[in-house]
């Protein structure tokens, strides 16, 4: 089938198949492999994408089911080459990572709830990421970020810059 | 060694170089890789826990749409040579695919090769095998008995059983006026990364390489490869450039990559297998230890233990793999920090019809500390003495390091009573106290979990040797290759792959500091298997010792050229000049200098200003043996094991409702000495990590199996990952006590927080549920269950109370 | 896990799915696909066809019908969470909706969906149960009405007609001035299904008394069920702890609860009565405070 799909504010056409998930269309089609599979059932959100704004699973949707809607994925979130959004800035500043497999999607369903939330308290955020599993970090200095980068972003902090 | 102040970026907060490319997606992990026509590997595995294969009919999938291939286990075994086991048992033959029996639900039987992953898929739906069912046995003890055998040719089910004595046991048991005996249980579970194992092949056959591209993290995995496929190792190209998304042990795809080596050549077009979740859980072989513990201590009246007799019995699922090796790590810290003066020791691992393991953060050491620490508190219930106060008593002190503990290792330094005071000072350990009992006041249960336990580091071989006289091999080197170009930028490069350890950045920091130049400034690249020099990959704790190591070696050799050229230039001796910044100077005259441009230029153009002999260029290599190793185990099995001994001490607090069963961790500190810390963003955050495995560890991750032998936690729905929810704030307490064995002093810390969380969360429920008459002595504690005991207990509890009146 | 091979349609009405359905023995309705996804990514779901009723026009809704509030089949769970009429109409329905899955799915889930998957375990049936709500749905250009209670059958097993669309969920509206809800839930981690829930609503008098409850458990037993005798039992009653307790024990002495991976059918059974119990604290405190 075809499908047109609005992606970090550009339209494609792709050709799937309707068992084709918006996950593999995005990787395999789009080259747009910041978005992972670790899954594949909807439980572990590495997977995740912005729709409307909202973070989902790309996994548990379909290609042919994402036309019409405003998607954002990992890469639509950095201003331009080389620079960093704040909130890809401050997860490097507490190196909110490790292995770098469920950053992205961490970093939309972080998006997803500062857009909403400019102050969250820790409980906030730790729902919001309670959808996505890190291996890795024990969440620690991933909930550091977000509440570094809301307390940026309000206006509070400057960026730093190494 | 290590003095506040004294590095210039070492041990600086600073950034970890790799985060720039994750946090916009760019990352390089093994299913983002897809040369041009590759095809997709699909599995067909078997649904019985022991099965004979009676026939394979593969001509449905064949006729399937976009279908190349169906691969059975005879082909892929008479083409290959078995997988390498690292134990003398050549009776348990392992092949990527079932040679004529499967032995574990889940086993891979066929492999259907086709145009994409969804067709391979149908196809794989459509092969049809017939099976005949098999006795089969899933428990250790079991096993260990014999009867149903999992391995006819093999004769029993056991591949390794050694007793070690080391020391006077049985006079040390017999001079002791207690003694105490338990058995505990370490639950099947594993780390579990968010990325499965993903590999891709590629033969070429008119260069006769094969490029391999996985998410790798062992040592020897081209070596293996190139012997298993038979071809030479020089044919076998790994790029270790590919980002491996989070491994803690586990990602050991030798079989993986064997498979879809043999269908590369086979086929002549790459070929990729990227696990889904369901190939992962049931046949990625990446399950950890599943272990029986039987301790018996014997102790004075102060609580001073004397002597240990411990029996670890391991259920390695159903090949030998390298999993029993980790019954042989813990050797090395069999004592734990405690100065326990005789051990009796045996290892067992026995085969079972249940998945195969693979090495796991830690190599088995976890769960020997949990059985250890669960031990030493029953010693100080049984004497009623406090817990903190028995650890204490037992502990070494600072000022006996080195430390020979009795099986051969010498711990390398150390302060564990300090880091204890240090973290009870933070926590407040008498306001702890008074919260418990608050707590218990309201009616919720309330337990303070104590764990203290080492972690060696350093990673090397000596395991293998112990447990296998036939592997003679004494040292786990790595490398570090540092360039400087005609221009005068630094290029370093590391022969391995890194699962989020942060090795970039810690070879950066290290070059920059002997170099005094910024660490930024130093590019960090890696070589691929045919270009590289040794490494054994970032195993056993051991990088920042290790390619910390060679780094650092590698920078000092490039440094003392430097200093040459210079010295040659000014026409002076050596002693007379000094390196600064870069640049060289006279020290007798700091105006005379050569700068860093002119000493570059020298060495790479101007070979009439350099030392007669010397080489042109700027590149040097260096390739590290493991400190303190190069040692045979003795004829009694004492070995140095690893060369370092990091140590960290758990104080938490949790609660359980009553009514439910459900623990709660209120409070979570953590006393972590790693000696000198490279980077405390990564050193931090590996332990805060490793706190989240061993949580999971000890209340919701276990590969469980039904009566049936089928794994019925194989998915992400029943086998339960610790979400931001499960997982507290930790409190650390840093202390550094430096390694006199390493070049800043630091020892290893990636498996810090892990290996002592599980002995801490047990020690708190069972101080929360102790009131009420039970012990629990098995992992996971779930949920459910623990509801299920305290409710019988109390029911039972309240019966006896009637029948008292 | 990729699914096997499906055909997709997207009808432009309720009634051409209803079409669809009875043309492919083999279909099934698409919402959100937050529980049928997963399903056929296992291949434990192989559906012929899916019909995606996500973005039919007018299936989206939270309406005030004064004595109900209708909610449309596809209205995604993440807007009842924070919808206002369902706040203030519906409090039961607004506690339990931050348990239901996590914000990534509520985001697709929806509340039809929900409802026919018919998973004992979820939070938006047990509150149907609970209240009493009407399902209806569409089958033959006919809209069906069904209570709660019987629409439920079994695990994801509902009354629900192969050639029929759910349409809408009424939930009654209490009048009662004071209002309160409690909703209880324990499992291994927060955001997993239930080992076992419980809701409550409550009414009470100025005098603290009840003059109305509803009660329901879920994930004990095959579906929800509401504790009918134990809401009788509260009336003009003051809450009374050991004697909700024991109603409530009464209550499901002689229930076949289910038994798991995750917990003994003891476990649910025993529990189930903690569940109920601090449900209905809860409520009667939620009441009290909105005197």
């Amino acid at each position: 089938m075809k499908v047109e799909l609005n992606i970090n504010n550009a339209t494609h056409a792709v050709e799937v198949e309707p068992r084709t998930s918006l996950l593999d269309c995005l990787r395999d089609k789009l080259l747009l492999t910041g978005a992972h599979a670790g899954c594949e059932h909807g439980v572990c959100g590495a997977c995740t994408v912005l729709v409307d704004g909202a973070a989902v699973r790309s996994c548990l949707m379909f290609a042919v089911q994402a036309d019409g809607y405003a998607i954002t994925t990992i890469e639509g979130l950095a201003p331009g080459p080389g620079e960093l959004s704040p909130l890809q800035d401050a997860f490097c500043e507490t190196h909110g990572m490790q292995c770098g497999y469920c950053t992205p999607a961490m970093i939309l369903a972080a998006h997803a709830l500062l857009s909403k939330n400019a102050q969250p308290t820790r409980e906030e955020i730790v729902d919001a990421i309670s959808g996505n599993i890190c291996r890795c970090t024990g969440y620690t200095q991933i909930v550091e970020a977000i509440a570094l980068a809301a307390e940026r972003m309000r206006g509070q902090n400057d960026p730093v810059r190494p | 060694m290590s003095v506040p102040g004294k590095f210039r970026f070492v041990s600086s907060d600073r950034r970890v170089r790799e985060d720039r490319r994750f946090v916009v997606g760019k990352g390089n992990f093994a299913a983002d890789i897809v040369p041009q026509g590759v095809k997709h590997v699909a599995l067909v595995t078997c649904p019985h826990p022991a099965a004979r294969i009676v026939s394979i009919d593969k001509s449905a999938a064949l006729a399937m749409p976009g279908v190349l291939y169906v691969l059975d286990g005879p082909e892929l075994a008479g083409a290959t040579n078995m997988l390498a086991s690292g134990l003398d048992t050549p009776n348990v033959p392992r092949y990527p695919l079932a040679l004529n029996v499967a032995r574990y639900a889940g086993e891979w039987v066929a492999a259907v090769v086709a145009d994409n992953r969804a067709l391979a898929e149908d196809a794989a739906e459509a092969v049809v095998i017939d099976y005949e069912t098999l006795p089969f046995v899933l428990d250790a003890d079991a096993a260990y008995a014999g009867g149903t055998l999992v391995h006819e040719a093999h004769g029993s089910n056991v591949l390794l059983d050694r007793t070690f004595t080391w020391g006077e046991v049985d006079k040390d048991f017999a001079a002791s006026p207690h003694t105490f005996k338990h058995r505990v249980k370490w639950g099947r579970s594993s780390t579990v990364p968010i990325e499965t194992f993903g590999v891709t092949a590629s033969w070429d056959p008119w260069r006769e390489i094969l490029d391999i591209w996985a998410s790798i993290q062992m040592p020897k995995y081209p070596d293996q490869t190139a012997m298993a496929l038979k071809i030479p190792m020089s044919s076998v190209r790994v790029h270790y450039d590919v980002d491996v998304g989070g491994s803690y042990g586990v990602k050991r795809g030798i079989k993986h990559t064997i498979l879809v080596g043999y269908l590369s050549k086979r086929l002549g077009v790459p070929v990729r297998l990227i696990e889904d979740r369901l190939e992962n859980m049931r046949g990625g072989d990446m399950h950890g230890p599943e272990r029986f513990f039987d301790v018996e201590v014997a102790f004075d009246g102060q609580g001073i233990i004397r002597s240990m007799k411990m029996r670890a019995l391991d259920n390695v699922g159903a090949y030998a793999g390298r999993s029993p090796f980790q019954l042989g790590k813990p050797v090395g810290a069999i004592v734990g920090p405690y100065k326990i003066k005789s051990v009796q020791y045996q290892a067992i691992a026995v085969v079972t019809n249940k998945t195969v393991q693979e090495a796991v953060r830690a190599f088995g050491q976890s769960p020997t500390n949990y059985a250890l620490e669960r031990t030493v508190d029953e010693v100080a219930n049984k004497l009623g003495l406090d817990r903190l106060e028995i650890r204490r008593r037992n502990m070494i002190r600072h000022d006996e390091f080195p430390y020979l503990i009795p099986s051969g290792s010498a711990y390398d330094s150390g302060d564990y009573h300090t880091v204890v005071d240090k973290v009870l000072a933070h926590a407040g350990y008498d306001e702890l106290i008074a919260e418990r009992e608050r707590l218990r006041a309201t009616g919720k249960l309330a337990g303070i979990g104590i764990a203290a336990c080492l972690e060696p580091s350093g990673g090397n071989s000596s395991f293998e040797p112990l447990l296998n006289p036939k592997v003679g091999t004494t040292t786990w080197m790595d490398s570090c290759r540092i360039s400087v170009d005609l221009v005068g930028s630094i290029t370093a490069t590391m022969h391995t792959t890194s699962a989020g350890q942060g090795h970039e950045t810690m070879v950066g920091t290290v070059v920059g500091e002997v170099l005094e130049v910024d660490p930024d400034q130093v590019r960090v690249v890696r070589a691929d298997s045919l270009n590289s020099l040794p490494s054994n990959s970032p195993v056993g704790s051991r990088m920042a010792i290790m390619l910390g190591g060679a780094a650092f070696h590698a920078a000092k050799k490039i440094k003392d050229k430097l200093v040459a050229i210079a010295a040659h230039d000014l026409g002076v001796p050596l002693e007379r000049v000094a390196y600064k910044d870069g640049s060289v100077y006279d020290t007798t005259a700091p105006d005379r200098a050569r700068s860093w441009a002119e000493l570059v230029t020298m060495a790479h153009r101007h070979i009439h200003k350099l030392p007669a002999g010397m080489e042109p260029g700027l590149s040097v290599s260096h390739i590290m043996p493991v400190p303190m190793g190069g040692g045979l185990p003795t004829a009694d099995g004492r070995v140095q094991m690893y060369p370092c001994y990091s140590f960290e001490f758990h104080l938490i607090l949790v609660t359980i409702d009553p009514d439910l069963g459900k623990p709660e961790i209120k409070r979570y500190v953590l006393g972590h000495d790693c000696g000198t810390v490279i980077n405390p963003k990564i050193v931090r955050g590996m332990t805060m990590g490793g706190i989240a495995h061993g949580i999971g560890a000890a209340l919701y991750e276990e590969f469980a199996y039904n009566t049936d032998g089928l794994l019925v936690a194989q998915n992400f729905m029943d086998y339960l990952l610790p979400s931001a929810h499960e997982v507290p704030p930790v409190e650390l307490v840093h202390h550094e006590t430096p390694s006199p064995h390493t070049v800043f002093g630091q020892k290893g810390s990636g498996e810090s927080g892990y290996l002592g969380a599980p002995a801490a969360v047990a020690s708190a429920v069972n101080d929360a549920v102790r009131p009420l008459g039970i012990v629990i002595n098995s992992l996971p504690i779930k949920v459910a269950q623990l509801g299920d005991m305290i409710a019988q207990a109390l029911e039972s509890n309240a019966r006896e109370k009637q029948k008292g009146n | 896990m990729k699914p096997a091979a499906f055909e997709y349609s997207r009808p432009a009405d309720i009634d051409e799915a209803c079409a669809l359905l009875a043309a492919d023995d083999g279909a099934r309705v698409i919402a959100g696909g937050q529980t049928l996804v997963p399903l056929m990514a296992m291949r434990l779901a192989r559906p012929s066809r899916l019909i995606d009723i996500a973005r039919i026009p007018g299936l989206s809704y939270v309406r005030d019908e004064g004595r109900e509030i209708a909610v449309g089949a596809t209205t995604k769970q993440h807007v009842i969470e924070s919808d206002p009429v369902v706040r203030s109409k519906l409090p039961l329905l607004a506690k339990v909706m931050p348990f239901v899955g996590h914000t990534a799915t509520r985001a697709r889930g929806t509340v039809g969906g929900s409802i026919v998957n018919g998973d004992p375990a979820a939070e938006i049936v047990l509150v149907a149960v609970t209240l009493g709500a009407t399902l209806v749905w569409r089958e033959g250009g006919e809209n069906a009405p069904i209570a709660a209670s019987d629409f439920f059958l079994g695990p994801m097993v509902t009354a629900l007609p192969l050639t029929a669309c759910l349409a809408e969920t009424r939930f009654p509206v209490w009048s009662d001035a004071r209002i309160g809800v409690g909703f209880h839930e324990v499992n291994a981690r927060q955001s997993d299904f239930a080992f076992v829930s419980a809701a409550a609503q409550v009414a009470l008098d100025g005098d603290g008394r009840c003059t109305r409850a509803a009660i329901g458990i879920g994930a004990v037993t095959a579906v929800p069920f509401r504790l009918e005798g134990v809401a009788q039992s509260l009336q003009s009653q003051r809450f009374d702890e050991d004697k909700v307790r024991e109603a409530v024990k009464a209550a499901v002495a002689d229930i076949e609860p289910m038994a798991d991976l995750h917990a003994s059918a003891e476990y649910r059974k025993r529990v189930a009565v903690t569940m109920a119990a601090r449900a209905i604290a809860d409520a009667y405190q939620d009441a009290s405070g909105r005197a």
